[in-house]
């Protein structure tokens, strides 16, 4: 009873509160919009310039996927070089060829690399070697790069945007005073937990309704589980954020202060989401994932998104998560004596 | 004495030897008095001599250091008597962007009210703090008073044995703080236990009996005419000096 007066009152600031409610459901939409377009992109098409070099192998150049500027010396191509118009330029010296990289973008050395290096396969005379056959175990040939980090990044914006929003109402109700006035009812403090869980927990499953069908139904982003583990993993990984949350924000003495534990607490969990490989990581670091519930929600969200994966595979991770919520509440409701010592 | 029998008879407190440090500081000293059923008490003390601290412990949202705090005879705090105290905080604890009326809906919930008694008893109250054209707006575009009177509607809310204002009529204009207090005074003689502090030496001269509080000491109790006739005084600020050591 008094956790459902608490749930309607929460409902009733949200809904007078629109800016903040545009917040929690646009600012995710859009922020994924702007991601796809970035990554779903075509791949880049280099630019390089050719000095000098056989008509035969600038024929071949054309067949990858290139744009060719010729030069006539490598002093001209240098300078195109240097202002950025091309990104590389092939000469010719000794019979062979000498490739100059612009070199500051590690992704378009790839790319051109990649290019000269199927031309040199394509030129050379014989058989090419045994092709091998590709199938893949999970996602495909055509999977982009959004795909596979959207899992992560539809967790983080569960996690950072309830974190976020409940932090600071629950920091606004003890600098109102209103914690102190709600401490004088016959309210239990578990109750004010458990209110504000159920209140931010309905509507945080709004929210992960509305940005698991944008993304999936309007962005198409790779989705090969079913939607409703979808749904459970965010509503567990926004538990988890509302309850250390609203666990925090009694260390913090105002909004400002609050915003202060976005580069402690949220921006290292990012690194650990999935979004970079964590294997690449020193051992000791990579130590640091386990303690981090993004790392878990992004886990489960790839394994039901891209691998396709059920409950019973996921099971693990939603349990962490539920652990990590549960350790946050109890911490809710030991420091809530602070407010009240019954 | 004061009480018709119009209801079952009224709660006392009783306050008894009361300490209360906060870290080192002692904030409450050997604090030691009682509150009769159906009186109207008035804590009387500079801002900072204790008043606050000391109406928390009796609400019932602080332990004392040591010493006792019973009201209606349990000793405090516990959780079941708060429903059956109404207490009006210092600042106006109200959610500014809910209206009146949303705020009394979700306090009234707290305190168990329902249906068309909660409905009845939210107009009863908005009617007596003059708020009830006011119920659909949101308390951000209230003025200091308006709060001020909503909150004491929320501490009337769920008619409570015992009301604890703590400074309840600062920043409301003369008229209505006239009528506030005939207010009080009709609660009390239904049987309502009510604590107010002030430092408003006219609205002291109203209440049954005076407590004067000084530096975290209770230094007189007594009615406004004891206190005056045992300082030899014609007034209650001067009583107040008196009885501090400080003569005026």
């Amino acid at each position: 009873m008094r956790v459902c007066a608490l749930v309607v009152r929460i409902w009733r600031q949200f809904l007078h509160d629109k800016r903040t409610l545009m917040l929690m459901l646009v600012a995710p939409i859009l922020i994924l919009t702007l991601v796809s377009l970035v990554f779903n992109g075509n791949t880049y098409k280099p630019k390089i310039g050719t000095v000098d070099v056989p008509a035969m192998v600038t024929q071949r150049l054309a067949q990858e996927d290139v744009s060719l500027v010729s030069y006539s010396s490598t002093n001209s191509a240098l300078e195109a070089l240097k202002t950025q118009t091309i990104d590389a330029y092939i000469s010719w010296q000794d019979g062979r060829p000498a490739v100059v990289l612009e070199g500051s973008d590690p992704s378009k050395n790839k790319a051109i690399l990649l290019d000269l290096q199927q031309m040199a396969e394509a030129s050379s005379p014989g058989p090419t070697g045994i092709q091998p056959k590709i199938t893949y175990l999970y996602g495909s040939a055509k999977m982009s790069s959004f795909d596979n980090f959207g899992p992560a990044l539809i967790g983080f914006f569960a996690f950072f945007f309830v974190f976020l929003v409940a932090g600071i109402s629950f920091l606004k109700e003890r600098t109102t005073g209103t914690l102190q006035r709600l401490v004088a009812t016959p309210i239990r403090r578990w109750e004010i937990v458990a209110g504000y869980v159920a209140g931010f927990g309905l509507f945080t499953t709004i929210q992960a309704i509305l940005i698991a069908w944008f993304c999936v139904d309007i962005l198409g982003m790779m989705m090969n589980g079913r939607l409703i583990n979808l749904l459970l993993i965010t509503l567990l990984l926004s538990i988890t954020a509302l309850t250390l949350g609203t666990f925090l924000s009694s260390f913090a003495n105002s909004e400002f202060q609050m915003m202060q534990f976005i580069p402690l607490v949220i921006v290292p969990q990012v690194f650990f989401s999935g979004l970079f490989n964590i294997d690449t990581m020193a051992v000791w670091l990579r130590w640091l994932s386990k303690i981090m519930p993004l790392y878990y929600g992004a886990d489960a969200m790839r394994n039901v998104m891209i691998r396709g994966k059920g409950f019973t595979d996921i099971v693990m991770d939603l349990a962490v998560l539920l652990a990590f919520s549960l350790v946050f509440m109890v911490l809710n409701v030991l420091t809530l004596r602070k407010y009240r010592h019954v | 004495m004061f009480g018709k029998g119009s209801r079952e008879e009224g709660w006392g407190i009783q306050v008894s030897h009361v300490d209360r440090k906060f870290g080192k500081r002692l904030v409450l000293q050997d604090i030691d008095f009682e509150v009769k059923p159906a009186e109207i008490f008035g804590l009387l003390g500079p801002s900072g001599s204790g008043k606050t601290t000391l109406v928390k412990l009796m609400a019932g949202i602080d332990r004392p250091t040591s010493g006792t705090v019973v009201v209606g005879g349990v000793q405090m705090p516990r959780l079941d008597m708060l429903g059956k105290i109404g207490y009006m905080a210092q600042s106006d604890a109200l959610y500014a962007e809910l209206t009146a009326k949303e705020n009394l809906d979700f306090f009234a919930s707290l305190f168990g009210l329902r249906g068309r008694g909660r409905r009845r008893r939210i107009e009863e109250v908005m009617e007596l703090v003059h708020l009830t054209d006011s119920m659909k707006k949101r308390v951000s575009t209230y003025s200091g008073g308006m709060k001020r009177r909503l909150s004491l509607a929320i501490a009337m809310l769920h008619r409570p044995r015992i009301l604890i204002l703590d400074e309840p009529t600062v920043g409301i204009d003369p008229a209505l703080r006239v009528s506030i207090w005939n207010e009080l005074r009709d609660m009390s003689q239904s049987g309502t236990t009510i604590l107010v502090t002030t430092h408003v030496m006219d609205e002291a001269e109203k209440c049954h009996r005076l407590g004067m509080l000084r530096d975290g000491r209770l230094i007189a109790v007594g009615t406004p005419g004891e206190l005056k006739a045992s300082a030899n005084v014609t007034t209650i600020e001067e009583a107040f000096l008196a009885f501090g050591g400080v003569r005026g």
